[in-house]
């Protein structure tokens, strides 16, 4: 029994210790399993798997960098950053808060709906993230926050940055920013590449223009944060950098002052320098806040822009579309000149209107001017005599000259609330009408009427072109802009030290990158002859609103496009423009140079349903032409002192 | 047989001390001190509530541990069923008086600690089948009525825990009884029937799972499926240790768990977050002292000289590596998540204790190496 007994255990013993060998295989087999996993997880992957614990552990918030400054031509700011006090609250530092709300609604004027908004916010989001009650409290409602914030648990007064205008007369030009919209970001690669959420961009004028450089760059807040998303502390922090500040053109004193000359009615004002294309001003009516943009319009200001009479929202210097009237007589008389199609001397009678083709054609003049030549029909305006010059040149001609002086195309670049107008001819009302051309409409065209369609922008460069000679000249709304453009100033320069020596054509384009507009200089000054006679002579349709100093002295010439033509009976009736319908009244309109010897400015005044050029418009020019000339001193100073410009 | 009788009696104090097993005490402790300072790294380095009660545990633990060495091992043998009988009650009496948290009934409550049975009945099923495997000849293992109640032995508790609910603990507390069987001469046929039994029992144990465990078990299948959802432990402990690379990213360092991106870091989880913040020399540090440690248990296998010796130390250690690899497969990814402890490095008293009272038995086979245990 017992050997049996112990013969068993010692072949038990055995057996064990054979199923141990096996086992301890199957061990080594599975250490193996493992240390090559550690080597796999830790050696061979550990670099995906680091970037992907840095990706847990970091999260980015994006700051929004200070926009650049825009200034005018003299350093003042037109656009500039000012400091703004906020209020946000974070949710879960606060202990209680409806409490906080209703503390919050006696201390600001938080409305109802604005805390409904808010608490609706907050249910969204998670708790430690702060939410913004306020982007622009007052100083007094900032203080009084601070001085309660012991018992307002959970919210956090800040100073902030936003962008601020200093006056409204610059809103058109400018513009205003506004949070970036759905499309702004569809639209913009720069602005998703930035990526911050509510970032102010440029919807209109020189903000949207400028905008990608102007917006700076972004900067941001690293923080190490937890699985539940909240901030731990922060890693890095890069303010990113203030974008580019810019200089325009625009004389902010002038433009004060054509804004203010437009008070109480709807117009635009455009000044420009005629050798380099500065713009001083551009001026439109009614202007409007464009603060009110920057943190969020209200409801009822935006309908109140809306649906003003006066629409002022559009600049109506470049967005604003007007027949050009009569001061289109000027270009008329310049391409019939220069087609040769008559001379100077042609004689018409002005009986005060004409028949062609069996329809009647007025003359503003009743009475009818009697017999005129073209400086005497430039003069007093007649339409008589562009009916006949027209009939001769044909619209075709006319149209080419236009469009050469700057007429029927966009005269800014990258403003794209800027319209580009009309020039009609054959072709275009072919393409765009689809019906054949009518003689009829050439001496509509002829006096600016019809399908004629400009803005003041484009007939203050027509002017500006005709003024320094004929020569091509590119607008522009940034000082220091345009490098490479034209030396214009200095053939000035060049032809008053050398009278006598005329330059042939070809070498001007050479030596000073000159695009003569002409084919005979004389020509011009004829034109520039007869505008001159407009405003300085007895009979001019501009004559009441001359300066009489030589220094200030001008040349221009009237306009009024009419809105709606009259009827038989209105014109029996004598019917006044002042006796219409506000909207059925002519556009004033008026374009001059100035000063008349040695010009340097150009300006272009519409009045909307003003009555006529010289009663509405011509006046306000005076005054504005007076105010540049007497700054003109301390522009060229201002050119001499940065160096660059000319 | 009689003269080793006489060997019993003679061993001195002296002789006793000598033949404790130095290098596994060394190893343990030196396991025991690693994990206080990954649970300190759990407490954001902070001397936290957690941290006291493990280095508490530990020390009251490993005394345990020494002091029960010394029991002789034949005491082992004539209280192997009496013991397996207490914790089994202890197990009925979780069912019907034991604490809830999160969801699962595991804990009972005596007063000085609150204990978890299911983590002493790996311990408790192991000496039971030794002692049975070591009294019936092994010609009748493979014997049908000799199966019966080593099957009766295994399941009866396994269903218990699994009732708790607690998956993985049922599985460890069978994983023992099932190596032990083998070691014991089972056929290996038999575990052949057994596995096709179960897969074909398996649909209705499945519909016996609760909701989340059917989960982990799809998620471990495909954890990429939902990141955010269940699969989230696993990627985020994969992304622990890979993060830890070759280095680690140095103690208290390690972002994953700092940052609470880690689950469960101080109890299932911890040898993540030691990974993590050690790299791979640090995970192999920990893997080289586990195998030393079973290691050392298999030695005292060979040398003691009863088979209910063998019998334990053997399949204590291999049920004792099959935790550790279970979870570390786990954490790797390797393994479903099914709550399974890190032997001495996991937060937790119960498997604390479990363990060390394993260790003791087992020590007290080297130190009566050559005494019969009947």
């Amino acid at each position: 029994m017992i050997s049996s007994a112990s013969g068993s255990t010692v072949n038990k013993s055995k057996m064990i210790s054979r199923r141990m060998f096996v086992m301890s295989i199957a061990k080594a087999a599975i250490l193996v399993g493992i240390f090559g996993r550690l080597v796999s997880l830790q050696i061979n992957e550990s670099k995906k798997y680091r970037t992907l614990s840095d990706k847990n552990r970091f999260r980015e918030w994006r700051l929004a960098p200070k926009r650049g400054v825009i200034s005018d031509y003299f350093n003042k700011e037109i656009a500039s950053n000012k400091k703004v006090y906020q209020l946000h609250i974070t949710p879960e530092n606060t202990q209680d808060i409806e409490r906080l709300f209703v503390r919050l609604k006696s201390i600001l004027n938080l409305s109802n709906e604005k805390v409904l908004a808010l608490r609706r916010k907050i249910a969204k989001q998670k708790p430690w993230e702060p939410i913004i009650v306020s982007d622009n409290l007052t100083w007094s409602e900032f203080s009084r926050i601070n001085l309660f914030l012991h018992e307002l648990h959970g919210a956090e007064p800040l100073v902030s940055v936003a962008r601020v205008y200093p006056q409204n007369s610059t809103s058109h030009v400018v513009g205003y920013v506004s949070q970036a919209s759905v499309k702004d970001l569809e639209q913009k690669e720069y602005l998703r590449e930035m990526s911050v959420t509510g970032i102010s961009v440029g919807k209109t004028g020189l903000e949207s223009k400028l905008d990608k450089d102007i917006i700076g760059e972004v900067g941001f807040q690293r923080y190490e944060v937890n699985a539940y998303g909240k901030r731990i502390r922060q890693i890095k922090l890069d303010k990113g950098k203030s974008g580019k500040n810019y200089r325009t053109t625009i004389d902010l004193e002038v433009q004060d002052f054509a804004s203010k000359s437009l008070e109480n009615v709807s117009g635009s004002v455009c000044v420009m320098d005629i050798y380099n294309g500065d713009i001083v001003t551009m001026a439109s009516s009614p202007a409007y806040d464009p603060n009110a943009f920057v943190h969020g319009i209200d409801r009822k200001t935006w309908g109140k822009l809306l649906k003003h009479r006066d629409k002022p929202l559009i600049n109506k210097a470049i967005a604003g579309l007007y027949p050009p009237g009569s001061t289109i007589k000027t270009l008329v008389a310049l391409s019939s000149l220069e087609n040769d199609v008559i001379s100077p001397n042609l004689t018409v009678q002005c009986k005060g209107y004409i028949e062609f083709y069996g329809e009647k054609f007025h003359c503003w003049e009743k009475k009818g001017h009697g017999f005129m030549r073209m400086k005497d029909a430039i003069k007093r305006s007649c339409d008589i005599y562009f009916y006949e010059v027209a009939r001769r040149l044909g619209v075709d001609r006319l149209s080419e000259t236009a469009k050469k002086f700057g007429l029927g195309k966009k005269v800014l670049e990258g403003f794209k609330e800027e319209r580009p107008g009309v020039v009609p001819n054959t072709k275009w009302k072919k393409k765009y009408i689809g019906k054949n051309w009518y003689l009829g409409e050439t001496l509509h065209s002829g006096i600016g009427q019809g399908y004629f369609q400009t803005t003041p922008m484009q007939l203050c460069l027509m002017t500006a072109q005709l003024a320094n000679g004929g020569y091509e000249i590119k607008p522009r709304l940034l000082a220091g802009s345009n490098k490479e453009s034209n030396k214009l100033k200095e053939y000035i320069k060049y032809k008053n030290e050398n009278p006598d020596s005329a330059l042939p054509i070809d070498l001007l384009v050479a030596n000073f990158n000159l695009n003569p507009l002409f084919k005979n200089q004389e020509n011009i000054n004829f034109v520039k002859d007869a505008m001159f006679a407009s405003t300085n002579e007895p009979g001019g349709t501009s004559y009441r609103s001359r300066l009489k100093d030589k220094k200030f002295r001008f040349a221009g010439k009237t306009g009024s496009s009419q809105v709606k033509r009259f009827t038989i009976e209105q014109r029996k009736l004598e019917i006044k423009q002042k006796d219409l319908d506000y909207k059925d009244r002519d556009h004033a309109l008026f374009i001059a140079f100035a000063p008349y010897e040695n010009p340097k400015y150009a300006i272009s005044v519409v009045i909307e349903h003003g009555g006529s050029g010289s009663s509405a418009a011509a006046p306000i020019a005076k005054k504005i032409i007076k105010k540049v000339l007497e700054r003109d001193k301390l522009r060229e100073s201002q050119i001499s002192q940065t160096g660059k410009e000319i | 047989m009689f003269t080793s009788g006489s060997i019993q009696s003679s061993l001195s104090f002296k002789e006793k001390i000598y033949s404790i097993d130095y290098v596994l005490v060394v190893s343990i402790l030196i396991l025991g001190i690693v994990s206080m300072f990954a649970m300190y790294s759990t407490g954001r380095g902070t001397y936290d509530y957690h941290t006291q009660s493990h280095i508490l545990r530990f020390i009251i633990f490993f005394s345990f541990f020494i002091a029960i060495s010394f029991f002789q091992s034949k005491f082992w043998f004539q209280t192997a069923w009496g013991i397996y009988a207490i914790f089994f009650l202890l197990l009925l009496g979780v069912k019907y008086f034991g604490l809830t948290s999160s969801g699962s009934q595991r804990w009972i409550n005596l007063y000085v600690i609150n204990l978890q049975p299911s983590e002493l009945m790996k311990i408790g099923l192991i000496m039971f089948l030794a002692k049975y495997y070591h009294r019936i000849p092994t010609n009748d293992v493979n014997k049908m009525k000799f199966l019966f109640l080593p099957i009766i032995a295994l399941i009866a508790p396994a269903l218990l825990v699994v009732s708790q609910p607690d998956l993985g603990t049922a599985v460890l507390i069978a994983a023992g009884g099932i190596i032990v069987a083998w070691l014991a001469g089972v056929r290996i046929k038999f575990f052949a029937y057994a596995s096709i039994a179960f897969l074909s029992l398996a649909p209705i144990a499945i519909s016996f799972l609760k909701p989340y465990q059917k989960i982990r078990i799809l998620t471990f299948l495909n954890p990429d499926k939902d990141p955010l959802g269940a699969g989230y432990q696993i990627i985020q402990s994969k992304i622990a240790i890979g993060s830890g690379g070759f280095f680690g990213k140095g103690f208290l360092n390690g972002s994953q768990s700092y940052l609470d991106f880690l689950p469960e870091k101080h109890t299932d989880f911890i040898f993540t977050l030691f990974s993590e913040e050690f790299g791979f020399f640090g995970s192999i540090f920990i893997l080289l002292l586990y195998y030393v440690i079973v290691s050392r248990i298999v030695k005292i296998g060979h040398i003691t000289r009863s088979n209910f010796g063998k019998l334990y130390c053997y399949g204590f250690a291999t049920a004792f590596f099959t935790y550790v690899v279970v979870n570390m497969g786990m954490v790797l990814g390797l393994l479903p998540i099914v709550g399974a402890p890190l032997p001495i490095m996991s937060y937790g008293g119960s498997s604390m204790l479990a363990i060390m009272f394993g260790l003791g038995v087992a020590m007290s086979f080297r130190i009566y190496r050559d005494v019969p245990v009947n």
